[in-house]
């Protein structure tokens, strides 16, 4: 099986890894509707509890913190759905996975053309 | 019978369609991405094609992980766009055509290349997102899509040699359509990015420039590269120039560039765009090459 211990900062999302994060990403697949991404705004614990997230993917997702969410198992086409409904796009994950402030992410991209 | 014109590989980023929904194109930020698209609408308004085929990835609107294909390919009347979870507008449906769909289907299982057939099938972003940027003006578009979705979420991914040969068979499944009609191949998505990790942000020019070039001519070159090294060399959705290697390998026949662009960054993504068109060899330019 592919592994990531290979490339710094980067998780292959491979068979075991989506074993690991099947509640968090199903739960993050159900945002792509609207009622759905209600139901969690009303009560973000229920609705985690209704898809069996598991304590550490819970912790996660309350924290907001995209890192451990990925360390649970998660995989970002479907994080990012999560991340909208706090109104995060994906400069602003970036930032917050680099440490970095989101104008200081923004030009690093930008000299990534120079 | 239906005759591949050409290839064209795209970003599909979705705050693109943001910016469309919004007319920001003239905006400082959008102008050198969204004018790189004005001679591929000359070219496409010069050479017309009646069908379309969409090779790209869904990010989680119509397959979830637990039934993932590797390949799969539409065979439904109508593709429907629907909300994605972040806001992005959403498109009036595509037009299919299950019959070319089907001979696809056929050609592709008979050429070992055992692909998922969907009657249903929702289109994402990287879907709606070429056809609004190759067709602004929507009255202008093929009357027919079909779209083969790739694979680039659930690893193992079919390697970039095994995309290849997707893409050769596509070339030979559209080529065998008996249907006089013109057909382009779109491949969506990349280049270099990653979205995940303390690695977010990564982009690679060089690399990226290298593809760009070695696709015109010798795509043959992008094989060489493993899964994980093109996680290494692209990032993690970097992995989407697969679809642009699928795209090239339809193109079966003498191969030319058109034009390209490149522009860093649109949102965390190096964008590009290449067209490329493709003459069908025909016997009688076949004997002028050998003879």
């Amino acid at each position: 099986m592919l592994s990531s211990q290979q490339i710094p900062g980067t998780t292959i999302f491979n068979g075991s890894e989506a074993e690991k994060g099947l509640a968090l990403n199903k739960m993050c697949f159900s945002f792509n509707s609207a009622d759905n991404r209600a139901e969690f705004l009303r009560d973000q614990d229920a609705y985690c509890a209704k898809f069996g997230l598991t304590a550490e993917q819970r912790a996660a997702v309350k924290a907001r913190d995209v890192l451990a969410m990925i360390a649970a198992g998660g995989n970002v086409y479907y994080l990012a759905k999560l991340a909208g409904i706090f109104g995060l796009n994906v400069q602003d994950i970036g930032a917050q996975q680099t440490g970095m402030s989101v104008d200081a992410f923004k030009t690093k991209l930008q000299q990534a053309g120079r | 019978m239906a005759t591949i014109i050409g290839g064209i590989g795209t970003t599909h980023v979705p705050a693109i369609g943001g910016a469309i929904a919004k007319g920001l194109q003239q905006e400082s930020y959008w102008k050198p991405f969204f004018d790189g698209f004005k001679p591929a609408h000359a070219w496409l308004a010069a050479n017309r094609p009646d069908a379309v085929v969409v090779i790209y990835n869904d990010h989680g609107l119509n397959f979830f992980l637990d039934k993932l294909p590797t390949f799969a390919v539409g065979a439904a009347a109508e593709y429907r766009h629907a909300d994605e979870g972040w806001g992005l507008p959403v498109s009036a449906p595509f037009p299919g055509d299950p019959a070319f769909s089907w001979h696809i289907i056929e050609s592709l299982v008979a050429d070992e290349f055992d692909v998922t057939s969907c009657q249903e099938m929702l289109v994402d972003h990287a879907f709606t997102i070429p056809m609004a940027l190759l067709w602004p003006d929507t009255d202008a578009r093929p009357v027919i899509t079909i779209p083969i979705e790739i694979n680039t979420v659930q690893h193992p991914l079919p390697s970039p040699a095994r995309c290849l040969k997707l893409g050769q068979a596509v070339g030979r499944a559209i080529a065998s359509y008996p249907r006089d009609m013109k057909v382009l191949v779109i491949g969506s998505g990349g280049l270099s990015h990653q979205l995940d990790g303390t690695r977010a942000g990564f982009i690679n020019k060089d690399f990226d420039l290298m593809c760009l070039q070695q696709l015109v001519q010798q795509p043959e070159a992008l094989t060489r590269y493993t899964i994980p090294q093109l996680v290494e060399l692209a990032g993690s959705q970097g992995v989407e120039l697969l679809n642009w290697i699928v795209m090239r390998g339809a193109l079966t026949g003498e191969v030319s560039k058109v034009h390209s662009n490149y522009h860093i960054p649109i949102s965390n993504t190096a964008s590009a765009l290449l067209v490329l068109s493709n003459r069908a060899v025909t016997r009688e330019t076949k004997y002028r090459k050998t003879g």
